[in-house]
């Protein structure tokens, strides 16, 4: 499984860089919602999948999932969330003063810097 | 957006309170179970953010008339308020404290400083979130 | 700490109730508040003269960084002594006469006064303390202050250009003496200068040796305005006249000639310190003398005449070192130079403040300080001319006045170098008195100028912004002390020569004393018909002559035309960086932040494909996976079906909803791989984020015609390469474990010590509580962005 992932988190990344790249501003921001989802299927992957139960006391297993990874990528979740969503509001009030979401025309114009 | 949804409506009314009630089991039971502030405060989010989509956003302001920015506020005092709190006792910063008690109707219940700093966590959660809703909503 | 730290920080102490100072109590000049600070340090420092007179010295520590050897040491011996009576002292009469130069209805006399006092505790702390990082902090602190100071009437164009070339040639000595003291501590292991000097004997031929020195002499030739370096002296002039007197003339341009004294025992066993030292010393005494003469503001003159004063001094402190070499101290015949540099110093704080003072009463008083516009102020002025003629005189070497003294013991000094027999200073050592004697010449001939063309001559009235009088007696009083103690040093030098002078030599020249023994400072009037004599006379003689004839050879300045001048190459060097640059710059910064990711995403897949290869990183171990399930692989496709399909989405409602698709295909795999609150949070976040994303649909444009994203190779090239070591990534980290997780302690320890059965929760809120503190804190700031993005855009319109 884990090398299964270890694909997936790949075709996750290649997707995320290749929208980042482009020219639209709202799939930049896409590509930056795609590449969390990949960091942190990445860091699950890496603590080893599918070993002992989840990481609750109550279900008195002999051994638990790594509880740690899964801890940093909750945190990771809501701070991406966050960052989204400020990207987003940026995007959507760069379109509103700036008539345009195509980065090419965004770019700052010379002895205007 | 002016819809009117009735099917919409009337589903809300009724899903939304078992949502939050859900939210603040979810909230709860967090030290033992899956849940903890991060999950019940989106969840409340989420109920919210539903109540938006059926009804529009000067009804929910009128059901609602907190300032979110203020519960961000609020949260992140009791967070910050938690951790300092442990400097009274001479302990270090964000040392958490737990005992048992018997509480009438609850019974044998242990009680935790780390749920002080988890309803901090949770209502900057719902706060942040409904922030962010509201602004954006707000703004045309 | 020791009331000796406490002395050195209080200046720094009693800045922080200038403010209150200035806000509460306007109608009182915020200075007055001041004065009784360095007039109770300067009694403070007094008492250790008793001390130091038989060569005792006094240590404090208070630690500071005790892991890398840094203690805030203090130290107080001969030398740090003599500086701290010269800061303290001429610093009280600067306070005292600011407060009648600076107006307090027009002038920010807070910040002035802060900068000033931030000033003061600096320079006490390079010149008293012991360890050679905290010596640096202050070292730079003098820069900044003065850079403050300088730019104190920042809206002057002049004022700014002074101040940030101030800055820039006084910080670059700055990081060059950090650089030696770095060297230092490599090859001895230790800050702390006494335990320096104890170990140079033995640092001599250490390969290190010599860069460490010249990296100290950068740093003290900088301070100290030597030439090439002495550009910005002439532009800090653009201070007020309180800070000219005293940062630029009295002390802080000392810190070099401090610097120098100091490390004179560490570094003079070698040759070419005495070489450096004198050499640059005499040369910037004449270039110094030499340009003073053609300038045509006061303040010009004086900052040419501190130039060449403080090359005089510093070639001093060169000869002086080489008495090291001479272990036999019979009648002071090879440490007289050390003594006329030491003697020096106090003189020229002595004459030189005053005569700053008089340039800023003249003025204060006239509104002018170019030299062609004024003259015959005599008559109007007449307590002024006489500091001038007082202060003039000594500084030209003029009997009776102390400045005669000193330059006698320089020509003495200068002289004795004829006898020298070491470090090739019998062939060229020739020349020192001879540039000395020519340098002296124009000495004379600039301090005749400020006298003269101020004092005599036409009064021109029409030229004058004012119409000049009498200073009030407020300003009058500290160059009138500053006179008065020209007049007693000259007449009653002894009276230094065993409290200040011999202490304070006895700490450059250490070790040629025997115990009890002290340094045989005797300073006279009349040697005889000595060869200094005679040169003093010629001096006189020649200066007076080329005075009066100076129309006729006032061509020579010609020779040096602008075009080549040190300020020129400065300016252009500076300009050259700022263009060089920001065209450098312009090369790759082309501000589409598609390249900006092209650089970024290839460099990191260059790095970690490099590092993967070069460390053998790459594992690949396929015994310890877990089964595949069949559901499992259809999520899997679901994913990278969608996160494929959102390239070829036309349409953002697509790219959205297919975005959703793959944030909901985590969740499942967060079920999946046992982490039900991951799996949770994951759910409520996607749905939210998808609502959102939703809601800023509704407000972005519709286009008319949603077109594809147009391919690029490149972009395509990049992102199978991001993707690929991504992978590689994953498959090593999963094959090869280095070390035994951590989390076996958060497993065993959840309801041991937080009573909690959820191990993510309780990591979260207790184990890694401050992580989850601060994640609440950015989200909280993103919140406020966003809230401000929106909100606050209308008062910004309203504005425009």
């Amino acid at each position: 499984m884990e090398i299964l992932m270890a694909f997936t988190i790949g075709i996750l990344f290649m997707s995320a860089t290749y929208l980042m790249l482009s020219k639209s501003l709202l799939r930049i921001i896409i590509g930056t919602g795609l590449l969390s989802h990949g960091a942190h299927l990445l860091l699950l992957t890496m603590a080893g999948l599918k070993r002992g139960a989840p990481p609750l006391l109550g279900e008195e297993a002999a051994s638990y999932a790594d509880p740690l990874p899964q801890a940093l990528i909750l945190t990771a979740i809501v701070i991406s969330f966050g960052v989204t969503s400020f990207f987003l509001v940026l995007a959507y009030r760069a379109y509103q003063e700036l008539g345009t979401d195509n980065m090419d025309r965004l770019r700052g114009t010379e002895g205007n810097d | 957006m002016k819809i009117n949804d009735v099917i919409l409506q009337t589903a809300t009314k009724l899903v939304l309170f078992v949502i939050i009630l859900f939210s603040i089991h979810l909230f709860f039971a967090g030290h033992y179970y899956p849940g903890g502030g991060f999950i019940g405060g989106l969840m409340t989010a989420a109920a919210i953010v539903l109540l938006l989509l059926a009804f529009d956003l000067k009804t929910v302001a009128k059901i609602l008339p907190f300032d979110f920015k203020k519960v961000t506020a609020i949260g992140l005092l009791f967070a910050v308020g938690t951790g300092a709190g442990a400097l009274l006792f001479d302990a270090p910063f964000l040392t958490h404290a737990f005992t048992d008690a018997y509480l009438p109707l609850l019974g044998k219940t242990s009680l935790h400083t780390a749920v002080l700093f988890d309803i901090g966590v949770y209502l900057v959660v719902i706060g942040v979130t409904l922030t962010i809703i509201q602004t954006i909503g707000e703004s045309e | 700490m020791s009331l000796l730290h406490l002395a050195i920080i209080s200046p720094l102490l009693l800045a922080l109730l200038v403010p209150i100072f200035y806000r509460y109590f306007r109608q009182i000049h915020t200075g007055w508040f001041l004065l009784p600070l360095p007039i109770l340090l300067f009694i403070y420092f007094l008492q250790f003269i008793s001390h130091t007179k038989n060569g005792e010295v006094i240590t404090e520590t208070a630690p500071w960084i005790p892991s890398f050897g840094v203690d805030f040491a203090v130290r107080i011996d001969g030398l740090g002594l003599l500086f701290a009576l010269l800061i303290t002292g001429i610093g009280s009469l600067v306070v005292l006469y600011s407060v009648y130069y600076l107006s307090k209805e027009h002038e920010k006399l807070n910040t002035f006064y802060i900068y000033l006092l931030l000033f003061m505790t600096a320079m006490l702390g390079v010149v008293l303390s012991d360890n050679l990082i905290v010596l640096y902090a202050f070292w730079e602190l003098t820069s900044f202050s003065s850079f403050l100071l300088i730019g104190y009437w920042y809206h002057r164009e002049r004022s700014r250009y002074g101040a940030q070339k101030s800055m820039i040639i006084t910080v670059l000595g700055g990081l060059s003496m950090l650089g030696g003291i770095l060297l230092l501590h490599i090859m001895t292991g230790t800050f702390n200068i006494s335990e320096i000097i104890l170990q140079s004997g033995d640092i001599v031929n250490h390969v290190l040796f010599i860069p460490a020195m010249l990296c100290f002499l950068l740093g003290a030739f900088t301070k100290s305005a030597q030439f090439p370096f002495h550009i910005w002296l002439p532009d800090a002039m653009e201070a007020p006249t309180p800070v000219s007197a005293y940062l630029h003339s009295a002390t802080m341009v000392k810190a070099g000639i401090y610097l120098v004294a100091r490390m004179t025992p560490v570094f003079a066993h070698d040759g070419i310190w005495i070489w450096l030292v004198a050499g640059f010393g005499i040369v910037t005494l004449f270039w110094g003398s030499f340009s003073a003469v053609k300038q045509t503001d006061l303040k010009g003159i004086l900052a040419f005449s501190t130039v060449s004063q403080l090359g005089m001094i510093m070639s001093l402190l060169g000869i002086g070192a080489a008495a090291l070499h001479y272990p036999q101290l019979d009648d002071s015949f090879y440490t007289v130079a050390t003594t006329a540099a030491v003697f020096h110093l106090v003189n020229h704080a002595t004459f030189k403040g005053s005569l700053f003072m008089v340039a800023g009463i003249i003025d204060h008083e006239t509104g002018t300080r170019d030299i062609r516009r004024l003259g015959g102020l005599m008559n109007f002025m007449p307590i002024t001319f006489t500091l001038a003629i007082i202060g003039t005189f000594s500084m030209a070497g003029i009997p009776p006045f102390n400045g005669f003294l000193s330059k006698e013991m320089f020509f003495t000094g200068m002289v004795r170098v004829l006898e020298m027999d070491i470090f090739n200073l019998e062939t060229w050592g020739f020349l020192f008195p001879v540039i000395a004697w020519i340098a002296s010449v124009f000495t004379f001939i600039y301090s005749m100028v400020l006298l003269f063309k101020t004092f005599t001559g036409k009064h021109q009235p029409d030229k004058l912004p004012k119409t000049p009088h009498e200073a009030p007696i407020g300003l009058l009083i500290s160059p009138i002390i500053l006179a008065s103690l020209v007049i007693v040093f000259g007449f009653f030098p002894n009276i230094l020569s065993h409290n200040i002078i011999s202490p304070a030599m006895e700490s450059i020249l250490p070790g040629l004393l025997v115990e009890g023994q002290a340094f045989d400072v005797h300073i006279y009037f009349w040697h005889g018909f000595t060869v200094e004599l005679f040169m003093t006379i010629g001096v006189i003689a020649l200066g007076t002559l080329l005075y009066f004839t100076y129309p006729k050879w006032s061509r020579v300045y010609g020779i040096f035309t602008e075009r080549f001048s040190l300020n020129r190459a400065y300016d252009s060097l500076i300009e050259n960086s700022q263009t060089g640059s920001y065209n450098f710059t312009k090369t790759y910064m082309n501000g589409s932040i598609r390249t900006y990711l092209v650089y970024i995403f290839s460099f990191f897949v260059f790095i970690l494909s490099v590092s993967l290869v070069a460390k053998n990183a790459f594992v690949y171990d396929t015994s310890n996976v877990s089964q595949i399930r069949i559901y499992e692989i259809i999520i899997v496709l679901i994913m990278a079906i969608a996160s494929v399909t959102i390239l070829f989405a036309k349409s953002r409602l697509t790219a959205i909803i297919l975005l959703g698709a793959v944030g909901y295909s985590v969740a499942l795999f967060f079920v999946v791989f046992r982490a039900p609150d991951l799996a949770l949070t994951q759910l409520v976040i996607e749905t939210v984020s998808v609502a959102l994303f939703l809601l800023c649909f509704y407000h972005l444009p519709k286009k008319r015609h949603e077109e594809r994203m147009s391919f690029k190779l490149t972009n395509l090239l990049i992102s199978i390469a991001v993707g690929a070591v991504f992978t590689l990534i994953a498959l090593s980290a999963h094959s090869s474990k280095f070390f035994e997780p951590i989390s076996q302690y958060y497993v065993e320890n959840t309801y041991e010590k937080a009573a909690g059965k959820n191990m993510v929760n309780v990591i979260l809120v207790d184990f890694r509580g401050f992580d989850t503190l601060f994640e609440i804190c950015v989200l909280g700031i993103a919140a406020l962005g966003i809230y401000a993005m929106i909100k606050l855009r209308m008062t910004r319109g309203k504005e425009g």
